[in-house]
């Protein structure tokens, strides 16, 4: 058995070590906002956050965040930068067919707390791991300003 | 069903609340034999165009589409597949304006696949909103007639002295009212008022379409990872699966070992699935499935799967020799499809004659949820959850395959995580049907993983684009020829035709509208050997990027400004009738109401070139470029600024985009379409390749087939919509968005480093351009 700290709760799943956190979140624990998309880490629809980290939870182990708190964007509301970068993507209209967000804004939410104004080439870097078939990119760089702003306006 | 909110599903319930009643299955098989997108384009009965010429038409009876809870709540079926294009919101706006409902009372739940009921439901084409927006006015604009109706009943007064207004009837003259809520009992008891005693808004009384400020309807539950996707229903104790799937399309599996498989914890079962002739049509490819109690112990399965495959007919299909061979019968004459004056006499005596070869490899969908479908089979019905483009052809799919009615299968469609024409085609909600079938009662998923999607995906066709013109005076071309190579798309439904349909050659060859005297168009035999489908934008991003490279390389060679020489090419304004350049298609829409307009082609070209500041001279390594396309009944014209690195790098400083697409009704997701499109578009061009060796695709997952990420986007991309001058009816928005973009990256490239990209994809074509 191996306990796993998810969105603020302990789950005991009887998996293996092995299996990667994305399917563990979706096919044994059941929080489903966490995308499969490419299965080795190349594509960032299932971005989650490993003690606040950005990861790629279809290439992480289960067995490597025991003891780790993990956080999916199912629970991301609870965040108050999460909640920030979650309204800038709702006021830009970032979303397209939507499938790849999740992802997106966990990436950006994570970018946010390490870099309170990343100018965009820093966006750059840190969101060019997350694809959007959509081609949304202009409007995640325009939302991911609107919420370091808003931030900003707040701190 | 467990810990998901299915709101999406229980539409069942409607039957419940106030208009709608009784959403079941139409009886009746309804099964229509070559049933795709285009089936009956070329039927010689054909009389009909637009939704009225699609399979089952249109509806807009607001009995079926709308329902009202005493609360006030508008529940709104949306018929159309959402997939980004916005359909589920646009749609909503056009009903909610002509209700006058108040947009925050709005709901949208998802319709299942039943065309009897609803009309047609594929959702591809780009022509969502051009074919329904006047029967959801209608919709709407009958169901605010019957609360209307409904209060003038309470009231006892005249029906003309009561108004709906933001979600209330209002009676001027006494200042009562009541509102929807209250109302929609009553009303749902009235027959729906004939079509022409219905009073729709005229534009200035829209408060939502055409208007900026409506909220994407799924926009809250996205950012907060609730929106259902096909990945997400879930259901007590269901089965996961993946497939083995022959690597060469139109292999079969010989024999295979499960021995290590059946070890792996968590791995129920191992299930052969038998193929399907050559060609396969929307049938799955056949292969072996491995069914385990989570995805992660099918994959692992898979993994320990052997099998042996026999590779058929297609197993020599080899990227490199078939382009040759593209190539080579690009430079013979071939089946002519349109011929006018006499090009070869004027070729035989021209000082400048100018020749060019475009090529574009296939291309995958890749939609970032890869194909994927839930399916529960128990005492002779089928269910199925499915992110699909076309939620009538799979039902339609679904019985025949499983030899039960039509009407005991129900297809229910969740949002698509992407689509771009791949979920047009239900291969693999059969395959999970197929699967479900040996385990009644349980709920069974089929997950494709990101290798299976490139390996077996329905790509966009690969092809050898010839061109060859004669310059005359003041460098125009006095004759043009174009030759056109490509597999065509119905080699999936029948003896391979080795020629482009009329379809695909009505998507920018024929329909070429440019005043040119001699002009021959030929299209040479190619012959299929893979799934050629759909793909956002299909043919038009080949022709295109062939005749806009041509023409900027014209201009060249005669030393003429680009712009310039396209609107002289493009001749005096004038409305050209498609049927006189041989495209009897017209995308399916009526010749006499959508005309090729060359005013609006003009128009897209000016407003694009002025917003970019064309003609501004920039330094060596930068330059601009300038491509227009006329498709979906759309005109779209871009402008790049692209900067080439010394190392060939491209960074796009800026796109330019102009799009006349009629009467804009959400222009937020106008806006939002084109700016995808063109980071699409420059993705295919920059980076875009499937290929095959030994009948296999060689990409294997997003490294090497690789699309467009942030850094690669424009840094600015500005979208202009440009409305045409008097009334012109709607056009398509998700797909012309495209094939512009390709021509003009590559125009820009030839003005930043005087290097002609004629082979897609650019790659690292441009590393060494400081020094050539």
């Amino acid at each position: 058995m191996i306990t796993l700290n998810l969105n603020g709760k302990d789950h005991e799943l009887d998996v293996p070590d092995d299996m990667p956190l994305l399917w563990a979140i979706r096919d044994v624990v059941g929080y489903s906002g966490t995308k499969f998309g490419c299965g080795m880490g190349l594509c960032g629809a299932c971005t989650i956050h490993i003690d606040g980290q950005a990861m790629r939870s279809c290439i992480t182990p289960v067995g490597q965040a025991v003891g780790k708190a993990v956080t999916t964007i199912d629970a991301l509301h609870g965040d108050p930068v999460g909640q920030a970068v979650q309204q800038a993507w709702l006021d830009v209209g970032v979303a397209q067919c939507g499938y790849c967000q999740g992802g997106q804004i966990m990436s950006a939410t994570a970018l946010l707390k390490g870099n309170r104004n990343p100018d965009d080439a820093q966006i750059e870097a840190a969101m060019a791991g997350n694809i959007c078939r959509c081609g949304t990119y202009n409007r995640i760089k325009s939302a991911i300003h609107s919420a370091a702003g808003k931030l900003e306006a707040k701190a | 069903m467990s810990t998901l909110p299915m709101d999406d599903f229980a539409v069942a319930n409607l039957s419940r609340r106030g208009f709608l009643k009784g959403l079941g299955v139409t009886a009746g098989a309804l099964v229509i034999a070559a049933n795709w997108g285009w089936r009956d384009a070329f039927a010689e009965e054909k009389k009909s165009y637009g939704a009225d010429g699609m399979p089952n038409g249109w509806r807009d009876d607001p009995k079926v589409f709308l329902s009202i809870a005493a609360d006030g709540v508008v529940t709104f079926v949306c018929s159309r597949s959402e997939m980004g294009q916005g359909v589920r919101t646009s749609l909503a706006m056009v009903v909610a304006d002509e209700l006058e409902a108040d947009w925050a009372f709005m709901r949208v739940i998802q319709a299942p696949g039943d065309e009897q009921r609803f009309g047609n439901q594929d959702t591809d084409g780009s022509r969502s909103m051009r074919h329904w927006y006047e029967p959801m006015r209608r919709c709407g604009a009958a169901a605010r007639a019957m609360l209307e109706q409904a209060a003038a009943n309470r009231w006892q007064i005249p029906v003309g002295e009561c108004q709906a207004r933001e979600h209330r009837v209002v009676h001027q003259p006494s200042g009562r009212s009541l509102g929807f809520g209250e109302l929609a009992e009553a009303a749902s008891q009235l027959d729906v008022p004939p079509r022409d005693s219905l009073k729709l808004k005229s534009p200035e009384q829209f408060r939502f379409i055409g208007k900026e400020s409506t909220r994407a309807i799924d926009g809250a539950d996205i950012v907060n990872g609730r929106a259902v996707y096909g990945l997400d229903p879930r259901f007590e104790g269901m089965l996961y699966a993946v497939v083995a799937r022959p690597p060469v399309y139109g292999g079969k599996v010989v024999r295979y070992d499960d021995s290590a498989t059946l070890k792996v914890p968590g791995v129920v079962k191992v299930i052969e699935i038998a193929g399907s002739p050559l060609p396969s049509e929307y049938q799955p490819l056949g292969g072996v499935a491995v069914v385990a109690r989570n995805t992660w112990a099918a994959i692992k399965g898979r993994e320990a799967l052997k099998v042996e495959w026999n590779d058929g007919p297609n197993a020599a299909y080899e990227s490199r020799a078939y382009r040759d061979s593209l190539s080579k019968a690009a430079h013979a004459p071939g089946k002519v499809v349109r011929d006018l004056g006499n090009v070869q006499a004027v070729f035989d005596q021209a000082s400048q004659v100018l020749e060019a070869e475009y090529y574009i490899p296939h291309l995958a969908q890749a939609p970032m949820e890869p194909p994927v479908a839930t399916a529960i089979v128990n005492d002779g019905t089928c269910e199925v959850w499915a992110p699909t483009q076309a939620p009538q052809v799979t039902r339609e799919r679904l019985a025949d395959r499983l030899g039960i009615p039509f009407d005991k299968v129900t297809v229910n469609v969740t949002l698509l995580g992407g689509g771009f024409g791949r979920k047009s085609k239900p291969d693999f909600v059969i395959e999970a049907a197929l699967l479900a079938k040996e385990f009644p009662g349980t709920h069974l998923r089929v997950q494709w993983t990101r290798e299976d999607d490139l390996h077996c995906s329905y790509f966009h066709t690969v092809s050898v684009e010839y061109l060859r013109a004669a310059l005359g005076k003041e460098g125009r071309p006095e004759a043009w020829l174009h030759r056109s190579v490509a597999p065509s798309i119905s080699a999936l439904f029948g003896p391979d035709p080795k020629h482009e349909s009329p379809i695909e050659l009505g998507m920018g060859v024929l329909n070429l509208p440019f005043a040119i005297p001699n002009l021959r168009l030929e299209n040479p035999e190619a012959a299929a050997h893979t799934r050629v489908g759909w793909f956002r934008s299909v043919s038009n991003i080949p022709h295109a990027f062939a005749i806009q490279s041509f023409i900027a390389e014209l201009a060249a060679s005669a030393g003429v400004d680009h712009k310039a020489y396209l609107l002289q090419l493009l001749g005096p304004d004038r409305k050209i009738d498609p049927r006189s350049l041989g495209d009897e298609w017209n995308h399916g829409e009526s010749p006499e109401l959508y005309p090729i307009d060359t005013a609006r082609l003009r128009g897209v070209i000016e407003k694009a070139t002025q917003e970019a500041g064309w003609g501004k001279k920039q330094e060596k390594g930068r330059g601009l470029g300038l491509a227009v396309h006329y498709s979906f009944v759309t005109y779209v014209a871009a402008v790049l600024d692209v900067e080439v690195k010394d190392d060939g790098a491209l960074l796009v400083h800026r796109a330019t985009i102009a799009v006349d697409c009629g009467p804009q009704i959400n222009p937020e997701r106008i806006r939002s379409q084109m700016e995808g499109a063109c980071v699409m578009g420059i993705g295919n061009a920059a980076l875009g390749e499937i290929s095959f060796a030994n009948g296999r695709v060689q990409q294997d997952n997003l490294h090497m087939f690789e699309v467009a990420r942030m850094p690669l986007a424009p840094k600015d991309i500005a979208v202009h919509l440009v409305r045409p001058a008097g009334e012109v009816p709607l056009g398509g928005v998700g797909e012309p968005g495209v094939p512009p973009i390709a021509p003009a990256l590559c125009n820009a490239i030839f003005n930043a480093t005087g290097k002609r990209i004629r082979d897609l994809p650019i790659r690292a074509q441009l590393k060494d351009w400081r020094s050539a």
